[in-house]
């Protein structure tokens, strides 16, 4: 099986679509999850709710309502316009939201529960020995909930890798600008004679999605029992 | 005066109510379990915010309700050796001991790394995992991470309770050293009678209110 010139184009723009995609949901998960770990404020239950909603809700709806708001028209959408002259409508990037807002919820919980496990006693020791709220989430908090980071991305980035619904209801299914793996392999089934094109993307997005659960699973692993591994 | 504490506290269906005040060497608080002891080292140390009263310590006022003074635990400047030793797990010993050595002021008072690793005989565990530790390495450590971190006074939580015969007279030793030799003010807390006569300089009953 030899890929050709056609098919690294699209597997490239893929990484690249999901790789800016997680750079903009990792932060935004990470706040996320911290604020529905540790935050206690009114409202809470909406937030996690409204955080969630892309996990159950169909993709085609998530699609629609991201055309609304990022249309011409939309609010976010209309201020890009007026302020940066930048549209991401029929573009990359606005696939890349889309991978970003399917992938925020699984990258949430996972994020979600690492923070959770950690010892908050660890922070309290941390203070006494002189380190500020700051230093403390530095060198306690944020290592310690590290393994859930890394399973949450690895994770999300191949949710995003995945997505097809959302983004084909949003941006659309442009050759070279918005056509990633999932896409291009709808587009090829709608033609004829293209079981060659199908089997060889299909067989890439089953390799990816492969490394990616096993290298989560991993990650999940060795957070667990970290301090044994760490042994020596 | 090393301690001058009188504070209160409502935590759920108890009532902590406390006032005392001690010179330097080792005090006991001594009490039945259930009774508060330490949440009140938890709010000398910082780590919880007493309802009214006031917490002096060495001549420094860390805790004031009536002036509105709530020093942050990473200013107070006091060692705490907790009851499980709550070293970090992913962080080698050295890097434990080390953890708020930088930060340190140096002063007169400021011990040395290789001073406080020698007295506390933990050299040949400087490259381990805290979780390759025995109970009583860990509290020497936790000693040892307490007194580098520049601290002019110690508070101990039961640090003896999770330890075996053997480990105990390792830890004692080691107590007993810091009070006599560093001239360090400890506030301890303990419901062993036994331990509480080997170290204690006086003793302070908490009774439940």
């Amino acid at each position: 099986m030899l890929l050709g010139p056609d098919d690294l184009a699209i597997v490239a723009l893929s990484l690249k679509v999901s790789g800016v995609a997680m750079a903009v949901a990792l932060p935004l998960a990470f706040a996320l999850a911290y604020l529905l770990a540790r935050g206690r404020f009114p409202g809470k239950a909406l937030v996690d709710a409204i955080v969630h909603l892309p996990l159950v809700l169909p993709p085609v709806v998530t699609g629609w309502l991201l055309l609304l708001a990022f249309g011409r028209n939309g609010p976010v959408g209309g201020w890009l316009e007026s302020q940066f002259g930048i549209s991401v409508m029929f573009r990359w990037t606005g696939a890349a939201i889309a991978a970003a807002i399917m992938a925020l919820p699984l990258m949430v919980r996972a994020i979600r529960l690492s923070i959770e496990s950690v010892d908050r006693r660890l922070e309290g020791a941390a203070r006494t020995l002189g380190a500020g709220p700051w230093r403390t989430f530095a060198t306690i908090t944020l290592p310690l909930s590290m393994p859930g980071v890394l399973a949450g991305l690895v994770l999300g980035f191949a949710r995003s890798i995945g997505e097809f619904g959302a983004t084909i209801t949003f941006v659309s299914n442009i050759p070279g600008e918005t056509r990633t793996l999932p896409i291009a392999i709808y587009s090829a089934l709608q033609i004829p004679g293209n079981d060659g094109t199908v089997f060889r993307l299909a067989s890439i997005a089953v390799a990816l999605s492969l490394v990616a659960l096993i290298l989560s699973e991993w990650l999940a692993r060795r957070g667990t029992d970290h301090k044994d591994r760490h042994v020596l | 005066m090393s301690f001058d504490v009188a504070i209160a506290r409502t935590l759920g269906t108890t009532r902590i109510d406390i006032a005392f005040t001690v010179e330097d060497g080792l005090t006991v608080l001594f009490g039945p379990s259930g009774v508060g002891k330490t949440s009140v080292l938890n709010m000398i140390a910082g780590l919880l915010k007493p309802d009214q009263g006031h917490i002096r310590v060495a001549g420094t006022t860390l805790f004031d309700a009536a002036a509105r003074i709530d020093i942050p635990p990473e200013q107070r400047r006091i060692g705490y050796v907790f009851q499980d030793g709550r070293l970090f797990p992913h962080r080698r010993v050295r890097a434990n001991l080390l953890y708020g050595h930088r930060r340190a002021t140096p002063d007169g008072n400021a011990l040395a790394f290789g001073d406080v690793v020698a007295f506390l005989g933990i050299a040949h565990l400087l490259d381990r995992w805290p979780r390759a530790l025995s109970g009583g390495e860990i509290q020497r450590v936790a000693i040892g991470r307490a007194l580098l971190s520049g601290a002019r006074t110690l508070l101990m939580d039961e640090p003896l309770s999770s330890l075996d015969r053997a480990r105990r007279e390792d830890v004692m030793t080691v107590i007993l050293r810091l009070r006599d030799e560093l001239n360090m003010p400890i506030l301890y807390v303990t419901h062993d009678p036994a331990e509480a006569d080997r170290l204690a300089t006086r003793r302070i009953l908490l009774h439940p209110a």
